[in-house]
């Protein structure tokens, strides 16, 4: 019976993606991809992940997991398995697996759908897992630590160049998703400035008036957050309040790069932990009211299964949908930023080895969920509102005009006033040219949203999806800006001890500045770049966040070899060569391509010929000497990050090679085993 | 169904740390008896400034 089941589960799965894929008619229902992933990922939790933890993994629910042996009532706590999963997901889902999806929606809804299922089924979820399992195994050392013990110092140097590169990426690109949904939009903006003292109150809320009350703290932050949404709708109708948070897109950026600073060196119960608990309960909130309301809904996919983008000439980032749909969707199919989280926290928490299957491979799976709701929300918009929505005016041209005659022209019609009514309908003055990925994700969730809970409600759903996106991606720009900190602060201690105290204040304010400059400096550049930014720094985040998974797969197939599990290391090998694949070719695309949509080299010299030339209007010109430094700091950046990867590679063949020929290797550095004692 | 609706609001407390406090007091009794515990206000603190030491926020 129970197999009957299971193989009712697969028939209804294999019909559901064969209807998606054989799908050629005018719009598809979201249900097929909803029904698709289902079975899908019912089916890799049931077997795929427990095949891995009873073969691959050997894991003993007998053993002591550090959680128990190391009990110190803090850190060190076994904890029931679903609390930990709500803390593990919490953690790794960020705005990436709601950005990713909509950027690569360009290619139509087909090539991503696919690459999230699968990715995440066999990438993602077992990346997360094996890291999880092996990090417990370790009394929860980090992945640096792991690479260091395991195959030697090279893994570990490279784990935290590693970290701190697509760190300082991440939260360029984030800041620079922000900019571009505040820009020339008062309510938006006000209803982000507002989250801040809010955070602020709830902080102070926290520490000095109901202390560690949680529950009750974010239930008035949330409240307060949904008055400044409304606040702000009320703010952009008066005459001359909404003037004061009309900002162009160079403001807003110092805006956010002096508020990086400022968090970063601010104690953290001020403003990063109540801010961090309020986008917290946001985010499990929204998604699962995204959940429901696709569910509810049922809405049609508009956007084509795949579009005439897949040959490179995308209006949104510029490459051919080999390799580049695998490097726009990181998160949500396989993050190696995941790995950084599974071996820290989480496996300090875990009370049986067991729970290893449901943390790490199901909150990923969840996460990967994440992204195709994001991905249906982005594909449920007319294909041309899409696509004049995301596209630079370097792409499409400056004027509304321009913009939808060229859209139009690609196949995909929309008028200037279509795109005037939908944007007074969501209170903004344009929507044209907002790239970037959060603004289309919130005029999809607000449609949809709007239509499940409540007509005429567009404006306040679509500032209600910008502020929630804000808030989780200003969240991790405080964290991301404070752990960057402390690696640096760690990095410069060896050169002179004091910097390498983390309580001191010069080099608090030394280390913090000089991390928010680097990651400042590429959001600066995204802002004046015509082009939008976007199609530069997405892809560069996706090859850092791909190099990190790299190391984290590299790792866990050392350990697997090195523990005698060679006939199953394809388990972690296969997606190791598969990103080694996609980040060695896109890395060979950004270099060699002669498209300077594609190629930092033929952008920086197409650049320098026009700028050679004075075919450039002067504030063009006074703009590109730094624009043409950027492309090419970027040439130097991806091949850094492939090297690097490439280097992690060779180690741990290294090290395999010495296994197989029986050669001594760094011995293992797991715990030893504590067996329970039954009474 | 009283019972019920009290295991999810531990549930609930627990996965929001409201509880965190109590949970490491009982600890501490039972393993360092001979100190004083922390007060509430220092215990949250020092959570946090542990808890943002490390990476906890992912893209």
């Amino acid at each position: 019976m129970r197999k009957l089941s299971w193989g009712l589960v697969a028939v209804i799965g294999a019909f559901a993606v064969g209807g998606i894929a054989l799908h050629r008619g005018e719009t598809v229902n979201a249900m097929w991809i909803v029904v698709a992933a289902i079975c899908i990922y019912a089916i890799g939790y049931r077997f795929y992940s427990a095949w891995i933890a009873t073969r691959v993994l050997c894991v003993d629910s007998a053993r002591l997991t550090p959680a128990v042996r190391l009990n110190n009532g803090r850190d060190y706590m076994p904890t029931h398995r679903w609390v930990v999963f709500g803390h593990h997901f919490a953690a790794i889902a960020g705005p990436g697996p709601l950005i990713g999806p909509t950027l690569a929606a360009q290619f139509g809804y087909l090539p991503g759908t696919l690459w999230i299922l699968v990715g995440g089924v066999l990438g993602g979820c077992v990346q997360d897992m094996t890291i999880l399992f092996l990090s417990t195994r370790r009394n929860g050392r980090s992945l640096g630590q792991m690479a260091r013990d395991e195959l030697g110092p090279l893994g570990g140097y490279a784990a935290m160049i590693g970290t701190l590169t697509i760190m300082l990426i991440l939260i360029a690109v984030l800041g620079l998703v922000v900019v571009n949904a505040m820009k020339h939009s008062p309510w938006a903006t006000a209803t982000v400035f507002a989250t801040i003292p809010i955070a602020v109150l709830v902080g102070v809320y926290l520490r000095n008036i109901r202390p560690g009350r949680v529950l009750e703290a974010t239930l008035i932050g949330i409240t307060l957050l949904l008055g400044a949404v409304i606040g702000g709708g009320v703010l952009n109708e008066h005459e001359t309040l909404h003037t004061w948070f009309d900002f162009g897109g160079q403001p807003l950026a110092a805006f956010v790069i002096g508020y990086g600073f400022i968090a970063a060196v601010m104690p953290v119960w001020l403003l990063l932990a109540p801010r961090d608990y309020l986008s917290t309960f946001l985010k499990l909130g929204t998604v699962m009211l995204l959940a429901l309301a696709v569910i509810l809904m049922r809405p049609d996919i508009r956007m084509p299964a795949v579009t005439q983008f897949i040959d490179g000439s995308g209006p949104i980032f510029g490459g051919t949908l080999f390799p580049f749909v695998f490097i726009t969707i990181a998160c949500g199919a396989i993050s190696g930023f995941h790995a950084l989280v599974s071996s820290g926290t989480t496996p300090k928490l875990i009370g049986n080895e067991t729970d290893v299957r449901l943390i790490g491979y199901g909150s990923m799976m969840l996460e990967s969920g994440v992204a195709l709701m994001a991905m249906i929300a982005a594909t449920l918009l007319d294909p041309g509102v899409y696509f004049a929505i995301n596209s630079a005016p370097g792409v499409v041209g400056a004027t509304a005009e321009a913009a939808v005659t060229t859209i139009s022209s690609w196949g995909f019609p929309v008028t200037a006033e279509q795109m005037h009514a939908l944007a007074a309908a969501m209170g903004e003055s344009t929507l044209l040219a907002r790239t970037g990925g959060a603004p289309s994700l919130a005029v999809g969730m607000a449609s949809i949203f709007s239509s499940a809970f409540g007509q005429g409600m567009l404006a306040l759903w679509y500032h209600f999806a910008i502020m929630f996106e804000a808030v989780f991606i200003l969240t991790t720009l405080d964290a991301g800006t404070r752990v960057g900190r402390f690696m640096l602060q760690d990095f410069l201690g060896h050169f002179w001890r004091p910097l390498g105290e983390t309580s001191w204040y010069p080099s608090i304010l030394l280390s913090s500045a000089l991390v928010v400059a680097g990651w400042g400096y590429f959001l600066y550049i995204g802002v004046v770049d015509p082009n939008g930014g976007i199609n530069i720094l997405w892809p560069l985040f996706g090859i850092a966040n791909q190099l990190l998974a790299g190391i984290a797969l590299s790792v866990a197939t050392g350990i697997l070899i090195k523990q005698g599990q060679l006939r199953y290391a394809w388990v972690t090998a296969v997606p190791l060569g598969w990103i080694a694949i996609i980040t060695t070719v896109a890395t060979w695309e950004k270099i060699v391509s002669p498209d300077p949509r594609i190629g930092f080299v033929s952008a920086a010299n197409q650049l320098a010929g026009k700028l050679a030339s004075g075919a450039m209007s002067p504030e063009q010109a006074a703009v590109a000497p730094q624009l043409i430094f950027n492309q090419r700091l970027d040439a130097v950046l991806v091949i850094v990050l492939t090297a690097i990867l490439w280097i992690v590679i060779a180690d741990m063949l290294r090290v395999a090679s010495r296994v197989v020929r029986g050669l001594p290797v760094l011995p293992s550095s797991e715990a030893p085993a504590v067996a329970e004692v039954r009474a | 169904m009283k019972k019920r609706l009290q295991t999810l609001w531990q549930f609930l407390r627990t996965l929001a740390t409201d509880n965190a406090y109590e949970q490491y007091l009982q600890h501490h009794r039972g393993a360092h008896a001979d100190q004083p515990p922390m007060s509430r206000r220092a215990f949250y603190l020092h959570q946090q400034q542990r808890k943002w030491s490390g990476v906890q926020r992912c893209c």
